[in-house]
């Protein structure tokens, strides 16, 4: 079977961002794969090495995304096609279009994961609308996965320690999420490896989508920290008493 | 002033008080609020609604059977609902499900959509949502046929504004293609708060060392009526469940009170909890991170403080 992966190129969630020109920032930082993503690159792997075929890694970015896609291959995958743009924030409306014809003129998929979410701009929507694009189901939150006879049984977390088992018809979209599987961090033969792996660069324009730009990113703001913290001090019952006092009459959070 | 729809999400029969925020930001200026309700019958929510300004609640259906195991037929059904009643903007809270149906509903339609959202200025038809983990905030600009926004919950205070209400029952003409189905839905820690809608969270860290060490924080939690969560470490080290992680890979959350207990204070902690509206910090450690971004700070060993603190509580 031929399975995709959507991978988004992303700042480190640990580097500080700063933000530029009103709706942009310093991309100066370090980048790598989208932390949800490497779930589902793990799941797509374990499904390939089950059933046969290939993984597909996908990634929609700029030029400097090429590092992404091989950490994603280093992590898993057999090929890759990054699908170049000079926007660093693609609205998924548009992104989804562009996944769908890159996917279809690859040959189509059999099964498609991805991340449920990017880090960055966290619109959690992507894996929606291209199922949609495509007439697949989709899933996402995903933290338990098996496939047997052409069926899908995902597991999502839905809160307050629940869980929904979904059946789904293949193929289909899988949102993955933490707790769908450990994160298999590559060694250095992979590493090497994935940089003889081919991934095949087109350009998103070639691709001719028409959006219809459906979001549009009017400003984005710093958030500042909070700061000058009060610390309570004395013995623990004196500190305690007065918190439980600043909690009711102060912050007024408490009864 | 305009016409707002408001999914509303439902426990048996009763109407799941993370809502009220929801009906508070859909009523902004005055606008006129109609509730959407997928189970049960319309009038067992009337009076929970009408507190909040809900003049109408509507119970959805389908022409195509029970659609509670059919997330799909849902949404179709939705936005059947919205063309019926001729509203354009839906307003949701931004819960698993929540996020869920608004999205197969913008997928299915041509519709711009905003999930885990902060803020919402219907006039302007825009959103406000955090953009790297809580850094940034992003203030987007929807359009398309729909106008689809879910609120993370606690992110707006609710206020009261009592009005009539009417009750009824629409059935959509809406079909499945049976492609996607529930199942089942497990039950693995039955009674517990959903982590994001508690008002109040107590978190443990590393430090806590053990699974059974968590007792000392549900103690806390429920002198409080609140729930407990845990760091990426606790979770990654066996101390408790991935459904408990807050935190940039788990749960985002905003209570009005987070205490957290030997956290350090990371950048993908805060990107869970930063909208808390308070944040007490307990940790041994007085150079932690922690104590540089919270509220109020208690240098000292949570397992002496926090028992002393439930104590304090009830007092």
């Amino acid at each position: 079977m031929r399975v995709y992966v959507c991978v988004k190129h992303v700042p480190d969630t640990a580097a500080n961002i700063k933000v530029v020109g009103g709706s942009g920032f310093d991309e100066s930082v370090k980048f790598i794969v989208n932390p949800y993503d490497e779930y589902a690159i793990g799941e797509a792997s374990q499904l390939v090495k089950k059933e046969g075929g290939e993984v597909v890694i996908v990634t929609l970015g700029k030029a400097s995304a090429m590092t992404t896609v091989r950490a994603a291959l280093a992590i898993g995958g057999d090929r890759g096609i990054l699908i170049k743009t000079d926007k660093q924030f693609v609205e998924s409306d548009e992104t989804a279009l562009i996944l769908k014809k890159a996917i279809e003129d690859d040959g189509g998929a059999d099964m498609i994961f991805a991340g449920k979410q990017a880090a960055d701009s966290e619109g959690m929507q992507t894996c929606y609308r291209l199922a949609a694009n495509l007439g697949m189901p989709v899933a996402t939150e995903v933290v338990g996965f098996s496939y047997a006879g052409g069926k899908v049984v995902v597991e999502r977390e839905i809160g307050g320690g629940e869980r929904e088992v979904i059946e789904m018809t293949a193929p289909c979209v899988v949102g993955a999420t933490k707790g769908l599987n450990e994160v298999r961090y590559p060694k250095l033969p992979d590493i090497m490896k994935a940089k003889k792996k081919p991934v095949n660069e087109i350009d998103a324009g070639s691709l001719k989508v028409d959006a219809a730009g459906l979001v549009e990113l009017v400003a984005l703001e710093q958030v500042p920290e909070r700061s000058n913290a009060k610390m309570l001090e004395g013995s623990v019952t004196e500190a305690v008493d007065t918190l439980v006092k600043l909690l009711r009459d102060e912050a007024k959070v408490l009864e | 002033m305009a016409r707002i729809g408001v999914l509303i999400e439902t426990n048996e029969n009763s109407v799941k008080p993370a809502n009220f925020g929801v009906l508070t930001a859909a009523r902004g200026a005055g606008n006129e609020i109609c509730a959407f309700v997928l189970e049960g019958d319309a009038t067992a929510f009337q009076d929970d609604l009408k507190t909040y300004g809900v003049s109408k609640v509507i119970a959805v259906g389908s022409n195509d059977g029970d659609f509670s195991k059919k997330p799909d037929l849902q949404a179709a059904s939705l936005v059947a609902a919205m063309k019926n009643f001729e509203i354009t903007a839906l307003l949701a809270l931004s819960s698993s499900r929540g996020k869920d149906l608004l999205a197969r509903m913008a997928a299915a339609t041509n519709s711009g959509l905003g999930l885990d959202c902060i803020g919402v200025d219907l006039e302007a038809g825009t959103c406000v949502k955090t953009y790297f983990a809580g850094k940034t905030e992003a203030t987007l600009k929807l359009s398309g046929d729909l106008f689809l926004c879910a609120i993370r919950p606690n992110a707006i205070e609710e206020t009261e504004a009592p009005c009539d209400i009417a009750a009824e029952a629409f059935t959509a003409d809406a079909a499945d293609d049976g492609k996607l189905v529930i199942k089942e839905v497990k039950t693995s820690d039955s009674g517990k708060v959903d982590l994001s809608e508690a008002n109040v969270i107590v978190t443990g860290g590393r430090p806590i060392g053990s699974k059974d060490n968590f007792s000392i924080l549900e103690e806390c939690a429920n002198a409080m009526g609140g729930a407990v969560g845990a760091s990426r470490v606790a979770v990654d080290s066996g101390f408790a469940s991935h459904a408990m992680q807050v935190g940039q890979t788990g749960k985002i959350v905003s209570p009005k009170l987070y205490i957290g207990c030997g956290l350090s204070g990371s950048v993908q902690h805060f990107a869970g909890m930063k909208t808390s509206k308070v944040i007490v910090a307990i940790n041994n450690d007085k150079d932690a991170p922690i104590f540089t971004k919270c509220d109020y700070g208690i240098v000292g060993d949570l397992f002496e403080v926090v028992p002393a603190l439930t104590a304090a509580l009830k007092k």
